[in-house]
């Protein structure tokens, strides 16, 4: 059997300079279903595809209100997810309580950037299963940002986290020069689009398997699920296999009606 | 009765040492007293004055001759105490760590008038839940997307907001001076007349405030900043003191 010598644990370096468990935990990211965000001008929007463990089963829920200005999207272990958004959350409320401020986006990201990488530093822990993605509105504007089990976080135009996200990053490669003036119609087609990107051959994306986040100046986080989501649906158009890609080469993205 | 166990076989307190500013090591024993708090400010300040106008403003008169009890917090919000000074100090001390720490983050955001004003009132209530209040009336005034920003908040916790604050003895002399010239007027008031303003009530102030004197510092705060005067005096007028008959 091949073993690895240097992976039992978090503390250990292999001589390569790799510490192999860290690598392991962004593994798990890319087991997760994808996720996918946008960001324009003045609004910022997430975009995740659920998954159902077979027919009798509901779809597990991919996003997370954190606050009237901040929610997030996940990729990995779902429960890591609810321990992070729950510090989220309480984090959120004491910006409230003690400054009367929504959270500053920048503050909370590189806070669970320091909490992750306390995990990959000392012995006898784990790093985080799971990746975010945090869209949030402050007074300096929208954001949008990737954050992984390493304690990495970076800011994004637009970026995509999980399972076959490659396509969805090289569509929005693509097209993200275009977001930034984008209505939030246009911004949730082209989220669609590389969403889509990210499915099998075979499958479809449709409104149980799909959610959207939506934050913006002056407007709040909003999710949309279920029968909401048939207008951007039929926005999207027919979703055959090649015309995807035709489609997403410059064309205006509203016409695909 | 008396209701003080400390006191109980002492001689009778009523004309010795009424605001207990002598310590008496016996009867303030560490190991067998419980523990005190403060139970009334030592060094103090009188009244401090604030209302808006075109931009915002503020006034305050010092109950030592030049104390300074006007404070710069941030870039665009002042800090103006009355009451216990060592409190003022300490309160100073931790706005001036959070504004560091703010500064450092380094990320485009900064703690605004109505932030830090919120920040204040709930360590003034958090202390008051305590039993151990700061004993100071505050008033945090400064200028936040494009408005002027008045807030008090006071030993109690007690909080609010509006266009003419006062504080102190001014509560009952200079509120309603200030409501006269100010309310419904706020962006008209020019600064020329905001600094008359100043001036007048501040003169009222020290002719009624026994414990004040006509020495007082000015706070502007506008979309440029703050500014706070150096220490000036409402000039004042005696000359019907001749007059008066019926004192000594």
């Amino acid at each position: 059997m091949n073993r690895n010598q240097y992976d039992n644990d978090i503390s250990t370096w292999s001589p390569q300079g790799r510490i192999y468990q860290v690598e392991y935990a962004l593994e798990a990211v890319k087991q997760g279903s994808a996720a996918v965000g946008l960001r324009s001008k003045t609004h910022a929007i997430l975009l995740a595809l659920k998954r159902s463990s077979g027919e009798l089963a509901s779809y597990q829920n991919k996003l997370i209100r954190i606050d009237d200005h901040l929610g997030i999207a996940i990729a990995g272990l779902t429960s890591d997810a609810r321990v992070l958004s729950n510090f989220m959350r309480t984090e959120a409320m004491k910006s409230k309580i003690m400054y009367n401020r929504p959270l500053p986006v920048y503050r909370i990201v590189s806070a669970i950037g320091d909490k992750s990488q306390v995990n990959t530093q000392n012995y006898g822990r784990r790093p985080y299963g799971v990746g975010l993605l945090v869209i949030g509105v402050d007074e300096t504007g929208p954001h949008l940002y990737e954050t992984s089990p390493s304690g990495n976080f970076l800011e994004y135009y637009a970026i995509s986290i999980g399972g076959r996200s490659q396509s969805a990053k090289t569509y929005l490669e693509h097209n993200y020069e275009s977001f930034a003036d984008a209505d939030v119609d246009e911004l949730i087609v082209h989220g669609l689009r590389a969403l889509h990107a990210t499915l099998q051959q075979d499958k479809e994306l449709n409104t149980l398997n799909c959610s959207i986040g939506i934050v913006g100046q002056g407007q709040k986080f909003e999710m949309i699920q279920d029968v909401d989501l048939q207008r951007y649906l039929d926005m999207l158009g027919p979703q055959g296999t090649g015309d995807q890609a035709a489609a997403s080469q410059g064309e205006a993205p509203m016409d695909t009606e | 009765m008396d209701h003080f166990p400390n006191y109980w076989g002492m001689p009778p307190q009523e004309s010795f040492d009424r605001y207990n500013i002598f310590q008496d090591k016996t009867k303030n024993n560490a190991i067998s007293d419980p523990t005190t708090n403060t139970k009334q400010p030592i060094v103090t300040g009188t009244s401090v004055i604030a209302f808006k106008y075109k931009d915002a403003s503020f006034g305050s008169l010092a109950r030592y001759r030049e104390v300074e009890r006007l404070y710069p917090v941030g870039e665009y919000t002042v800090l103006a105490s009355s009451g216990d000074f060592s409190d003022f100090q300490y309160v100073k001390h931790t706005l001036d760590k959070i504004m560091t720490k703010e500064y450092y983050t380094n990320d485009g955001h900064i703690l605004g008038t109505p932030h830090i004003y919120e920040y204040l009132s709930q360590v003034m209530y958090h202390r008051r839940s305590k039993l151990n209040p700061l004993w100071n009336a505050f008033v945090v005034g400064g200028y936040h997307n494009g408005e002027g920003y008045l807030g008090y908040v006071n030993l109690l916790g007690t909080t609010f907001q509006a266009s003419t604050i006062t504080t102190g003895i001014g509560m009952y002399m200079a509120s309603p001076l200030l409501r006269k010239a100010v309310e419904g007027h706020e962006d008209t008031l020019t600064e020329a007349e905001a600094v008359d303003l100043v001036e007048q009530v501040m003169r009222v102030l020290y002719y009624r405030d026994s414990q004040s004197i006509n020495r007082y510092q000015r706070a502007k705060i506008t979309a440029q900043g703050v500014e706070i005067s150096p220490l000036l005096s409402a000039p004042t007028d005696w000359s019907i003191g001749k007059d008066l008959r019926g004192y000594q």
